[in-house]
C-alpha cells in the first residue's frame, strides 16, 4: 500500500485503515517520542496521545502541506517535546540534545523484532560523529537550521548541505 | 533553481524534517508535482529516515495496539458503532429539524395570538365606549323618565323649514335637554348653539353646543340648567360657538 492510498483510506474513516497506520508507523513514531522523552512507559502515553492527534486531524492535512510522514513526525515530535518539557525543570530546548538517537540503538532495550539490532549498531556506530549529531537535532529534535548551527557552531549556511552529505551518507548504509 | 540544483541544495532533506520555510516548501512541493526525480528522491530521504526512526523504536508491546484503538474507540464493533453512530447523527439531526419546525409553528402561534388579542382588545375598547355611551344615554332616559319635564317643540324655521327639535325642560331640577334628532348634520366648521330667550327685552342666552353632533346616535344633548325661559331656539354657528345669535341662520324655535 502506498501511502496516498493509505492516507485516502484513512479520510474515509475505513476500519481497516487504523490497522494500517498502525503497522507503517508505529515502531517508527514511537523511535522519534522515545528519543525525546526517554521514559519507556512516558513514551507509551505520548505515541497514545499521537495516533488519537493524527486519527481525530486527519481532515486537515492535505498534501501541499508537505508529506504525510512529515505531517505526523511533526506532530509526534511537538506532543513528545509538550511532555519532555511539562517534567523539566529547566525548559530550554537546548537540553534535548544532550543524548542522541545511538544512545537509544546502543541502550539495553533495544530492539524491535523486525531489525536487526546488532547491524543496526554496528552501521550506525560508522556514521561520523558530526553526522548522527545533525541529524538527530534536525530529524528527531525538530531544531530549526539556525538552531542546529548554533548547536553545533557550525555556519548556517553549511547546515543544509551537510545533512545532506550526512543523509547520503545513511542511505548507502542502509541500501548496502 | 533546476531539479537537479534542489537536489544538491539539501532543502529536500529538510523537506521531509519539516523545516523548511512556507514559500521554500511550496516550491519543493511544486517541483515535486512537475518532476519524477524529485519525487524519487524525497522518497528515499523519507524511507531512510523512516528505516532509522523505526531502528531506534524500542520494542513496542502488542497490548500498545489495543490501548489506543480502545482511546480511538475503533474496537471491533467498530463497523456496528459507525451504524449506531450515524443514526444517533440522523436522529440528531432530525430531532434539530423538529425542534425548530416546533419553534416555528410555536412562534407562527404566538403572533396569531397576539393578532387575536389586538384585535380583541380593540374589541373590548369599542364595547367599553359603548357602554360607556349607554350609560351616559340611559342616565339620560333615567333622568327624562324621573323627571318632571316639559317637552317644548321648536319648529322649523326659514333657515331650515323641515328641521325639528326638542327641548326637555325640568322646571324643578333647571336641568335641560335637547333632541337634535329633526336637525340635519350640521356642515364642516360648523355648530348647533342653543339659546333660552326672554320677552321684554327679548334676551338670548347661551345655554350650550350640541357638540360631537354626528358621533352621538341617539342626538341627547344636555346643555346648561335654565331657571327662567319664555322661548329656546337653536342656530347655526361657526364651530366654537357665538356670543349672539346668528338670526339668519335660526333653525328652529319654540316657545315655552
Amino acid at each position: 500500500m502506498t501511502q496516498e492510498q493509505l492516507i485516502i483510506l484513512i479520510k474515509k474513516k475505513d476500519p481497516k485503515s487504523f490497522d494500517y497506520l498502525y503497522d507503517m508507523y508505529a515502531d517508527n513514531l514511537f523511535g522519534i517520542i522515545h528519543n525525546v522523552v526517554k521514559d519507556k512507559e512516558e513514551s507509551e502515553d505520548v505515541l497514545q496521545e499521537v495516533f488519537v492527534k493524527i486519527w481525530n486531524n486527519l481532515d486537515s492535512y492535505d498534501t501541499s502541506k508537505g508529506r504525510f510522514f512529515t505531517w505526523i513526525l511533526n506532530i509526534a515530535r511537538n506532543t513528545a517535546i509538550d511532555k519532555y518539557r511539562s517534567k523539566s525543570y529547566n525548559n530550554s530546548r537546548k537540553n534535548l540534545s544532550t543524548d542522541n538517537f545511538v544512545h537509544i540503538i546502543t541502550g539495553s532495550y533495544n530492539m524491535n523484532a523486525k531489525t536487526d539490532a546488532i547491524g543496526i549498531k554496528n552501521f550506525i556506530n560508522k556514521l561520523k560523529p558530526t553526522c548522527i549529531k545533525i541529524i538527530d537535532l534536525l530529524f528527531f529534535k525538530g531544531f530549526t537550521q539556525k538552531e542546529t548551527a548554533e548547536e553545533l557552531e557550525i555556519p548556517l549556511g553549511t547546515v543544509k548541505t551537510r545533512n545532506r552529505a550526512c543523509i547520503n551518507e545513511l542511505r548507502n548504509m542502509l541500501d548496502s | 533553481m533546476t531539479k537537479e540544483e534542489l537536489i544538491e541544495s539539501g532543502k529536500l532533506e529538510l523537506y521531509v524534517y519539516g523545516s523548511l520555510a512556507p514559500d521554500e516548501q511550496q516550491e519543493v512541493h511544486e517541483m515535486i508535482l512537475k518532476h519524477p526525480e524529485v519525487k524519487e528522491e524525497v522518497d528515499a530521504i523519507e524511507n531512510a529516515l523512516y528505516r532509522l526512526s523505526t531502528y531506534t523504536s524500542p520494542y513496542l508491546s502488542a497490548r500498545n495496539y489495543e490501548r489506543i484503538k480502545t482511546a480511538l474507540n475503533i474496537g471491533g464493533g467498530r463497523v456496528v458503532n459507525m451504524r449506531t453512530n450515524k443514526i444517533i447523527t440522523f436522529i440528531g439531526y432530525a430531532a434539530a429539524v423538529l425542534l425548530l419546525v416546533g419553534i416555528f409553528s410555536i412562534y407562527s402561534k404566538y403572533n396569531n395570538l397576539q393578532e387575536s388579542f389586538q384585535v380583541v382588545s380593540s374589541e373590548k375598547r369599542a364595547m367599553e365606549t359603548d357602554m360607556e355611551k349607554s350609560k351616559l344615554e340611559n342616565a339620560v332616559f333615567e333622568e327624562l323618565r324621573e323627571g318632571n319635564f316639559t317637552r317644548v317643540t321648536l319648529a322649523g324655521q326659514t333657515a331650515a323649514p323641515t328641521s325639528v327639535a326638542n327641548v326637555y325642560w325640568d322646571k324643578e331640577s333647571n336641568s335641560v335637554m335637547i333632541d337634535g334628532k329633526g336637525l340635519p348634520e350640521p356642515p364642516e366648521g360648523k355648530v348647533y348653539q342653543v339659546w333660552s330667550l326672554t320677552m321684554d327685552p327679548l334676551t338670548p342666552t347661551s345655554i350650550g353646543l350640541l357638540d360631537n353632533f354626528d358621533e352621538n346616535d341617539m342626538k341627547m344633548f344636555r346643555v346648561a340648567n335654565v331657571t327662567t325661559a319664555d322661548a329656546f331656539g337653536i342656530t347655526l354657528e361657526p364651530a366654537g360657538g357665538s356670543e349672539s345669535p346668528t338670526m339668519e341662520q335660526l333653525y328652529t324655535l319654540g316657545k315655552v
